[in-house]
């Protein structure tokens, strides 16, 4: 057995929009390790989401390339089974909730799905869940509107474990939260990963929480990859101009992390210019 | 201020809504009870005293055949209640599930269906019942069908239009990830998103349905004599105004309470429900 | 104070006089100076306090900062400034707002919005939705040009559009004047909100949480051409942001609330130096760094939170530029 868990063989996607064709993921080939935290830095529109979508399979890739899900091709539709394999939590933990159902409601509706364990104990399994996430059992009856950002989007976690899927797609989990509960969700999802060997598939924008919490970093650009490597190393010699890009524009308090992103910006300097900002 | 002001007006206008369905609804239910004259529902004749004005004990006058106009606005509300509950609990399902599926599914569905749905809305209402009323007999099941017919496409535009924002948020994906049905998604998870304006569309639509019902009758293609029914008894009365008025202003009146009262509901309805989500 | 200038003439001192040094000295009159503000919101059973007497001030071309976590009431101080939060029915609001020398407290719905969007402008979190989508760019520039000139000619408009937009460095104003807005990028937009905010040339623009639907590049973009462009027209901002490190590079001066009270307050230099009060310590030591060392411990909050505020001294040398 590899150690690799997913695999994408020159995989794209293509939007029509009227005459005009956009290909948002563009021939990406990359591998997912099982247990890693793969982060997937981009700005905005460089296909990030897109990309998450064909590899949960809600959005069919173009003929061509293929997605392996432990050497196995995943067909575009999805059996039970793959959709059970890999799970979501997404950006906006307000939208990702419905708003009228409770959230014991939405975490359930996993098991049901999947069949996990007996009818009687669901609702123990649902209250257990919610411990995991760091919340009261007793959450269960409560609606998503009842809940602090923070606290929904350790529910849309919780959701996301009911599933006992080994792969998790996160899409900016963690940016529509302030420092202090970001950080929260962040250690929780370190700890989860940890507990349960969990494989992570780490989309953001954000470099700061890329630095603390991904094992490799897949840097995209209009929809190709540009650059791939260790986190370490990808932020100690930063080569494609857009990981550059991307590491410089990052909003630091320290002075270490100042000097740090200095030294970056050395490294960007030229293309600075050339996307018209001023120094 | 203003606003202070409008908020006040706007929940006296719904205290009056209130008041005004209730005594609908109590009038039909409890027609039997209240009524002075409860065989006048039926083909009852009184020569003695036919076509009187307003009196003792015929408080809203007598109609041309000498039966108690109150008593018959009374039953009549129990007829447009109950036809106006039937069509709304045909139409609004029939709507419902076709909006769910034309929203929540692309491609093919959506385009049948919401084409189906354009064409019902492009005829006016009153002429499809009319056309449909031609060619059946003019019966008050026929009546209740026809304006079923006309109605459930505005049930499904407002779902559909409600699906289409929906199917959008986050939630929906969620669910799909997971690998639900399209049935859960549709009817679980989108429907209780919708449920708030279809009850408020439905408060609404009873005022509706029961004004275009009493259209119909007034043409003579609705309800038939000798069911009480408050369009044929403005279409009788109106032969005779402005010397015999009470055979029309009292029916026409208890139509205004109706849709007046129900619209109020619904405004109240939506701004309840409204501002909860 | 008497509100005896609520009408039209709003006390103009557009680019009239010299107010270089005003940032430091503070000797001229503040543009905004708020005085005890309190807020309560009136609910169902009992009313919530949000706002616990919030006092802050911007001079003239400085750049203040409001930072603090969700639902701490930032987003109702800017609406309790441009008078907004007046109209809530629910809102019980107290305390004084002087905005260039004037007492807004006493003053009338109508002359508020002659202020807003004229004197006084606001930038939103999400470009898109601030914009209407069924008018082009040009027409709604018209429609902000006509707040403070009513009668100005949609081809004067136009110009002075272009001219702004160039300074937001979109290199082909026209095109852009003609468009509509879903057929710009996000971050197009958000440069062109900052021009709309700015076209009045007004006193003090209020930025709630900018860029933060953009991604990062965007975002340094955005702010660094918003800091030129109030540096060149001599506008004050208040800048409302959770984000520490875009409070740090923009702001020459930061206050941090935390739960409806001001907790520090002081020059950005020295905030970010020496943060003394516990919850901004808690709220510096919870941002993941760029230079590693794992996500952050971050603890429960804490009563000393609520502590007093904090007070550093004004910097003597002027905060240089980055
Ligand atoms: N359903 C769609 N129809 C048409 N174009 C689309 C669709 N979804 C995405 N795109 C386009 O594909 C490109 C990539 O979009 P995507 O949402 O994957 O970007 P992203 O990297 O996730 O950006 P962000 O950081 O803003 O979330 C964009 O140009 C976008 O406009
Ligand atoms: N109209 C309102 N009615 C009742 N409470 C309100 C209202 N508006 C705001 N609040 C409350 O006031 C507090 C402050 O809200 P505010 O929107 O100012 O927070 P914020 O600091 O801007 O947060 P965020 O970073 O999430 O935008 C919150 O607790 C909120 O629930
Ligand atoms: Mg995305
Ligand atoms: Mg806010």
């Amino acid at each position: 057995m590899t150690d690799r868990l997913l695999e994408l063989r020159s995989v794209s996607r293509t939007f029509h929009l009227g005459t005009r064709q956009v290909r948002a993921v563009n021939a990406v080939t990359a591998d997912v390790r099982r247990g890693e935290c793969l982060a997937v830095v981009g700005e905005s529109g460089s296909g990030k989401s897109t990309l998450a979508n064909l590899i949960l399979g809600v959005l069919p890739p173009d003929p061509g390339g293929e997605i392996r899900l432990e050497g196995e091709i995943l067909p575009h539709r999805r059996q039970r089974r793959h959709r059970q394999a890999i799970q979501l939590v997404q950006q906006n933990p307000l939208s990702s909730l419905n708003p009228k159902r409770s959230i014991g409601a939405s975490i359930r509706l996993a098991l049901d799905v999947h069949g996990i364990g007996d009818r009687q104990d669901r609702p123990a399994r649902v209250g257990a869940l919610l411990e995991e996430v760091g919340l009261p059992a007793d959450f269960a009856t409560r609606p998503p509107a009842a809940l602090s950002g923070g606290q929904r989007q350790r529910v849309a976690i919780a959701r996301a474990l009911a599933c006992e899927s080994g792969l998790v797609v996160l899409d900016e989990p963690t940016s529509a939260l302030d420092v202090r509960v970001q950080s929260r969700v962040l250690a929780l999802l370190a700890q989860l990963r940890a507990q349960r060997g969990l494989t992570y598939v780490f989309i953001t924008h954000d470099l700061s929480v890329v630095r603390n919490i991904a094992d490799r970093i897949l840097v995209i650009e209009a929809g190709r990859v540009v650059e791939v490597g260790d986190t370490v190393n990808l932020f100690e010699s930063p080569r494609h101009p857009c990981t550059r890009r991307l590491i410089s524009a990052v909003p630091v308090i320290g002075a270490e992390e100042v000097a740090f992103r200095e030294r970056v910006r050395g490294l960007a300097e030229g293309l600075q210019e050339a996307a018209g900002g001023t120094g | 201020m203003k606003r202070a002001l409008a908020i006040i007006r706007s929940s006296v206008l719904s205290m009056i809504g209130v008041a005004l369905v209730l005594l609908v609804v109590l009038s039909a239910i409890f027609a039997g009870v209240v009524a002075p004259f409860p065989d006048h529902r039926g083909a009852v004749v009184d020569f003695t005293n036919f076509n009187q004005p307003p009196h003792w004990p015929n408080i809203m006058g007598t109609d041309l055949v000498g039966r108690d106009l109150f008593s018959r606005i009374l039953y009549a509300y129990r007829t447009s209640l109950v036809l106006a509950v039937v069509v709304l609990v045909l139409a609004m399902p029939t709507g419902v599930i076709v909006g769910l599926v034309a929203g929540y599914f692309d491609g093919f569905r959506r385009h049948a269906l919401m084409r189906l749905t354009d064409v019902f809305l492009s005829i006016p209402p009153l002429v499809l019942a009319m056309s449909i009323m031609g060619v059946l007999e003019p019966t008050l099941l026929n009546g209740m069908m026809a304006v079923t017919v006309m109605w459930w496409p505005w049930y499904a535009r407002l779902v559909y239009n409600i699906t289409l924002a929906e199917r959008e948020e986050g939630y929906v994906l969620a669910a799909e990830v997971i690998g639900a049905s399209s049935l859960h998604v549709m009817f679980r998870e989108i429907l209780p998103n919708c449920i708030p304006a279809v009850l408020t569309k439905m408060a609404l639509d009873i005022g509706f349905v029961i004004l275009i019902a009493s259209s119909l009758s007034f043409l003579g293609l609705g309800v038939q004599p000798p069911t009480p029914d408050l369009g044929s008894m403005v279409a009788e009365g109106a032969n005779y105004l402005p010397d015999s008025w009470w055979l029309t202003v009292f029916p026409g009146l208890a139509i205004l309470v109706a849709v007046f009262g129900f619209n109020l509901l619904g405004d109240a309805l939506r701004d309840i429900l409204g501002s909860d989500q | 104070m008497t509100p005896d200038v609520t009408d039209g003439a709003v006390t103009g001192m557009a680019g009239t006089g010299d107010r270089n040094g005003a940032r430091e000295t503070g000797k001229s009159i503040d543009t905004l100076a708020i005085r005890d503000l309190r807020l309560r919101f009136r609910g169902y059973t009992e009313t919530t306090t949000v706002l616990h007497g919030i006092s802050m001030r911007v001079a003239p071309e400085q750049r203040v900062a409001l930072v603090g976590e969700s639902g701490s009431g930032k987003t109702v101080i800017a609406r309790a400034i441009l008078g907004l939060l007046q109209l809530l029915p629910g809102a019980i609001v107290n305390g004084d707002i002087d905005f260039e020398g004037q007492d807004l407290t006493g003053l009338t719905t109508r002359a508020w919005r002659r202020l807003r969007g004229v004197r006084m402008s606001m930038i939103f979190q999400d470009p898109t939705s601030s914009l209407n989508p069924v008018f082009t760019i040009g027409e709604q520039f018209h429609e902000v040009h006509r707040r403070a000139d009513p009668a100005i000619r949609r081809s004067v408009s136009g110009d002075r559009a272009a001219a702004i937009l160039e300074e937001v460095s979109i290199t082909e104003p026209d095109r852009v004047l003609e468009s509509y807005p879903f057929q710009l990028s996000g971050g197009m937009n958000q440069r062109v909100m900052i021009a709309m905010a700015m076209a009045n040339e007004p006193a003090l623009l209020i930025a709630d949480e900018p860029g933060t639907a953009l991604d990062v590049t965007v975002q340094d973009q955005t702010l660094r051409l918003m800091r030129r462009l109030v540096d060149s027209h001599r506008t004050s901002v208040l800048f409302i942001s959770h984000n520490l490190g875009v409070v740090r590079e923009f702001a020459d001066r930061v206050y941090v609330i935390y739960q409806g009270r001001i907790v520090e307050e002081g020059p950005s230099a020295a905030i970010f130096r020496d943060p003394r009060h516990a919850y901004t310590q808690a709220l510096m030591a919870a941002a993941p760094r760029i230079t590693g060392g794992g996500i952050p411990d971050v603890s429960e909050d804490e009563p000393a939170f609520l502590a007093p505020r904090e007070v550093h001294p004004p910097e003597p040398t002027p905060t240089g530029d980055g």
